[in-house]
């Protein structure tokens, strides 16, 4: 036993090393920003700020944005790594590249050609209104900017949920239904509690850097209601207030390690048959 | 494991491609905007393999041009700010000049090494970032304008030339606004006809009134978008560059353009230049001013103020016949408005290096006015709070469902 | 039951492609735009092969994305097996928190925190210029790591741990088990982490404009920094050349295997 964790602990070494040089080390600056003032000074007149009306908007409405993306995210992508895994093995893996390479074009011509068919005399319309059917319009609304945020997080929600189906065991399956389930009884009481890991991870995925975009609110959104992220980057890049836009960082990051630890308390114990 | 060793394979071979990239005897680091210079693109001179020619014909050495580009003045400033860039040449915009010159972050140029200043006229010397002429030399200049949609757009509303169709409630849900500070609240200034560069909160509280009495009629706060938007006809009213509307023109002949004037006639709107200048540190300073002086000459000057598309202060370009030819009637008219004395309107017309207190004042603003508000009164239903509550409704179903399988599990485990 | 999730899943897949669909048509565009289009022509792409700058962004960004991928793949991978095995769970739940940061902070909290720290560091040694394709390099391991490690770590706790144990009593040595048992078991993990990896390297922006230096350029940043004037259809070629090579290869190596599964049978 007792190589066993020694071969652990030099597999975790380099890891544990490069997230504290690289990870914990910036984030160093971005505490001493947080408490600083302009000169340099402690001050924690920063994080008061975000108590003001205008910082909890902005925070109430990230949150409610990806809140939505995420479980529109998760309700789309479950059937489709369902159906993935139950594919033949070679369509499995052919199905698995063709989610992920539309993210391998660039996110900016991505978003440009989502503008283009979303808009008011887009493709989308033109074709519905052939159709007979009259046009909708979805462009700078919210609507837009939750699709923006499916659109390029679904991936990295099919990803992890299709991995842990795929490797169900299907005789546990066969299992179930001969001892009297229903295809249903079975999704639910097999199926559901055997991928919680992968919704897990899909949903962290999928759910924090919702919290934190920019640029999709910016461009599908028309740019008129701004999200958190979009704020931090203009403290950053046009205003030059590091101070603020470090709390505002900092903030976010508390409440998504909050919400982190609740979902991880449901999914960690639960993991009797997993494990 | 055979794919691994095929990837590793791939990727070695990428690095060795990466360090074979040819070895110069001096290489010069140029930060430009995107797409402003000529590339060699549309059978257009690329000018930084005409500068290598150009050294190498003349010096005898071979020198490679590391050419990158930045998308605003704020991204070049932060980069540059964290002092471990090492480059040779940049092309800031006058107001992000005086903060450079203000903060010791250029070096003074050395004019005995760039005999081709000479066809930069006396109007274009001694502006106000830089007035004894010893940090940078105007590339190009051009002024904002309003852009609209003839076929959308009403005659009577543009016969005026005003700044306020922008705020014309007719054109509700089609209007483009800037989506960054200076020049959205530019386009209320100047509207109100206050001064631009003003250390006044009020003016600025005033100005942040209008711009959000106008938030309600906009289409959306656009950058580049603006391009294809205004094309297809999306949006029929914006404010965008002068130089840029011109290529919007080219594939759309509907757009119409005209730069604002006030009550007197007189046009008000933002006056801008574009400078060479070095950063404070620079390795390699005389190729930099041998690279400068070098896009001052005739035929690369030409080929950058066409490619640009914006006006250009450079004596040689203006002369140039074939300039003119290229550029088109049209072109030259709305480049070069007549009537217009650049000099005489500068100082007036252009951003100035805000104090810090305003600046600040300016981005707070600027916060208060992209935050604030809802869709509602952007014309479309209410989305996201519909969406909300089904998605809450879905997570306390799974909430609920978890904790009954919880409960469920530990009776089963007491059963046994 | 079948046909209707055979239906699903190709409207899922028209909604994926559809924008493919769209930059496809621009990159065909006559004219200089990406908002309308006026006619069928190759022009963009004789423009792309002409432009050196570009096709050198895309080698940086080829280089950049395999190396941080395969490196963030081994390092994640390592630390999530070794991890799962160590008894104290306080040191395990530690790491993964601060793992978990760099996907939580905004990528320009992450891009310039990364800057502020390489300066600094760079400074106190005498660097010239601290920033390099080094640094790109050590950004982009870093925000990768957290993706290959979420999605290992579904798989490690999927395997049956008894294996490894079986695999040691018959006289494996704990380096054996873990390549014969514990790493086949966990592979589809590795292998969706690194293709995250690789397509989130691919396509980051923000984080490779801060911490690059001078001279190395990727193809993200050169596509947004023509945002203030706009971006040419010749990057929709690009895109669309490399969106058929992928697809290609794809094609290729699913025929290839199918007539390999042929001659052995």
């Amino acid at each position: 036993m007792k190589t066993k964790s020694y071969m652990a602990r030099i597999m975790a070494a380099p890891h544990i090393l490069w997230a504290i040089l690289f990870i914990a080390a910036p984030m160093l600056f971005v505490l001493y920003y947080s408490f600083t003032d302009a000169s340099g000074a402690f001050s924690t007149e920063n994080l008061r700020l975000l108590l003001d009306a205008k910082y909890l908007t902005i925070f109430l409405r990230s949150m409610a944005f990806a809140l939505v993306a995420t479980v529109i995210c998760l309700l789309v992508a479950y059937p489709l790594a369902y159906a993935i895994s139950r594919a033949t093995p070679r369509a499995q893996k052919v199905y698995m590249m063709l989610i992920m390479l539309p993210m391998w074009m660039n996110f900016l011509i991505r978003t440009y050609s989502i503008m283009a068919i979303l808009e008011d005399n887009g493709f989308l319309n033109t074709i519905l209104n052939s159709l007979g059917i009259p046009s909708v319009h979805i462009i700078n609304t919210s609507a837009a900017v939750i699709f923006g945020m499916i659109y390029n997080y679904l991936p990295y929600m099919v990803l992890p949920i299709y991995t842990v189906l795929s490797r169900l065991d299907v005789r546990l399956l066969e299992a179930s239904a001969d001892l009297g389930c229903t295809p249903a009884q079975t999704f639910t009481r097999v199926v559901m509690p055997l991928s919680r890991s992968g919704v897990v991870s899909g949903v962290t995925m999928v759910f924090v850097p919702s919290v934190s975009t920019f640029y999709i609110s910016q461009k599908l959104g028309g740019a008129k209601y701004d999200l958190i992220g979009d704020s931090i980057e203009r403290q950053f890049q046009s205003a030059y207030n590091y101070n603020l836009g470090a709390a505002m960082s900092l903030v976010l990051m508390v409440i998504i390690l909050i919400s982190m630890a609740i979902m991880n308390r449901y999914s960690d114990g639960e993991g009797g048959l997993v494990a | 494991m055979k794919k691994f060793g095929f990837l590793i394979a791939v990727c070695m071979m990428l690095a060795a491609l990466c360090l074979s990239a040819f070895a110069a005897d001096r290489v010069i680091n140029v930060y430009n905007w995107g797409e402003y210079i000529s590339d060699g693109s549309e059978d257009s001179l690329d000018v930084n393999r005409a500068f290598e020619e150009y050294y190498k014909e003349t010096f005898g050495e071979t020198v490679r041009v590391v050419y990158t580009t930045y998308a605003s003045n704020e991204d070049m400033y932060a980069k540059l700010k964290s002092g471990a860039t090492g480059y040779d040449v940049i092309i800031p915009s006058d107001y992000m000049i005086a903060r450079l010159i203000d903060e010791d972050m250029l070096e003074p140029l050395n004019f005995d090494n760039i005999p081709n200043y000479e066809y930069i006229t006396e109007d274009y010397r001694g502006l106000y970032y830089d007035i004894e002429n010893r940090y940078s030399i105007p590339y190009c200049y051009g002024m904002v304008g309003v852009l609209y949609n003839s076929t959308v757009v009403a005659e009577e509303d543009v016969k005026d030339r005003s700044w306020d169709l922008m705020w014309n409630a007719k054109y509700a849900g089609k209007i483009l606004q800037f989506n960054n500070s200076r020049d959205g609240f530019g386009t209320a200034l100047y509207r109100a006809g206050a001064d631009v560069n003003s250390t006044d909160p009020a003016v600025w509280e005033k100005a942040l009134a209008d711009l959000k009495a106008q938030k309600p009629l906009l289409q959306g706060y656009v950058m580049d978008e603006i391009f294809n938007k205004m094309e297809s006809g999306e949006a029929a009213v914006s404010a965008y560059y002068a130089g840029d509307f011109l290529t919007m023109y080219d594939n759309n002949e509907d757009l119409g353009f005209y730069y604002p004037v006030n009550a007197d006639g007189q046009i008000v709107t933002n006056l801008f230049v574009d400078a060479f200048c070095i950063p404070k540190g620079a390795k390699n300073k005389d190729l930099a001013e041998c690279y400068i002086n070098f896009m001052l000459s005739e035929e690369p000057a030409i080929a950058n103020a066409e490619f640009v598309c914006y006006a250009c202060p450079n004596a040689l370009v203006l002369e140039s016949e074939d300039y003119r030819e290229d550029m088109g009637e049209y072109a030259m008219e709305v480049l070069y408005p007549e009537d217009f004395s650049f000099s005489e309107n500068y100082n007036a017309m252009s951003y100035h290096n805000l104090n810090p207190e305003t600046l600040k004042l300016v981005n707070d603003l600027w916060e208060d006015l992209k935050i604030s508000g809802d869709e509602s009164g952007a014309g479309g239903a209410n989305y996201l709070s519909t969406a909300l509550v089904a998605a809450l409704v879905i997570v306390a179903a799974l909430a609920a469902w978890l904790i009954i399988s919880k409960i469920q599990k530990s009776k089963r485990e007491k059963m046994y | 039951m079948r046909a209707l999730s055979k239906i699903y899943t190709i409207l899922i897949y028209v909604i994926l492609y559809a924008p493919i669909a769209v930059m496809i048509l621009f990159s065909f565009n006559s004219i200089n735009s990406t908002g309308i289009f006026a006619g069928f022509s190759l022009h963009w792409y004789q423009e792309l092969m002409k432009d050196a700058a570009t096709l050198t962004a895309l080698k940086n960004t080829l280089i950049l994305a395999v190396l941080s991928s395969l490196i963030s793949c081994v390092i994640a991978t390592a630390a999530a097996v070794g991890l799962s095995k160590m008894q104290n769970r306080m040191l395990r739940s530690a790491v993964e928190t601060l793992t978990d940061i760099p996907m939580m902070n905004p990528d320009i909290v992450t891009g310039i925190s990364m800057m502020l720290l390489f300066v600094f560091v760079g400074m106190r040694l005498g660097l010239s210029s601290s920033l390099s394709f080094v640094t790109v390099l050590i950004a982009h391991i870093t925000f990768n790591l957290p993706y290959v490690y979420l999605s290992v770590m579904p798989k490690i706790r999927q395997m049956d741990t008894h294996l490894t144990e079986a695999a040691m009593d018959l006289g494996c040595t704990p380096f054996q088990a873990f390549l014969k048992v514990e790493l086949p078991a966990i592979f589809p993990g590795v292998l969706s982490g690194l293709i995250m990896a690789f397509t989130l390297s691919l396509d980051d922006f923000v984080i490779s404009y801060f911490t690059t230096g001078s001279g190395f350029e990727t193809l993200p940043i050169r596509i947004y920094s023509m945002t203030k004037k706009r971006v040419t259809p010749d990057m929709y070629a690009l895109s669309t050349l490399i969106f058929l090579a992928v697809l290609i290869l794809l094609i290729l190596s699913n025929v290839a295997q199918r007539d390999g599964k042929k001659k052995k049978k």
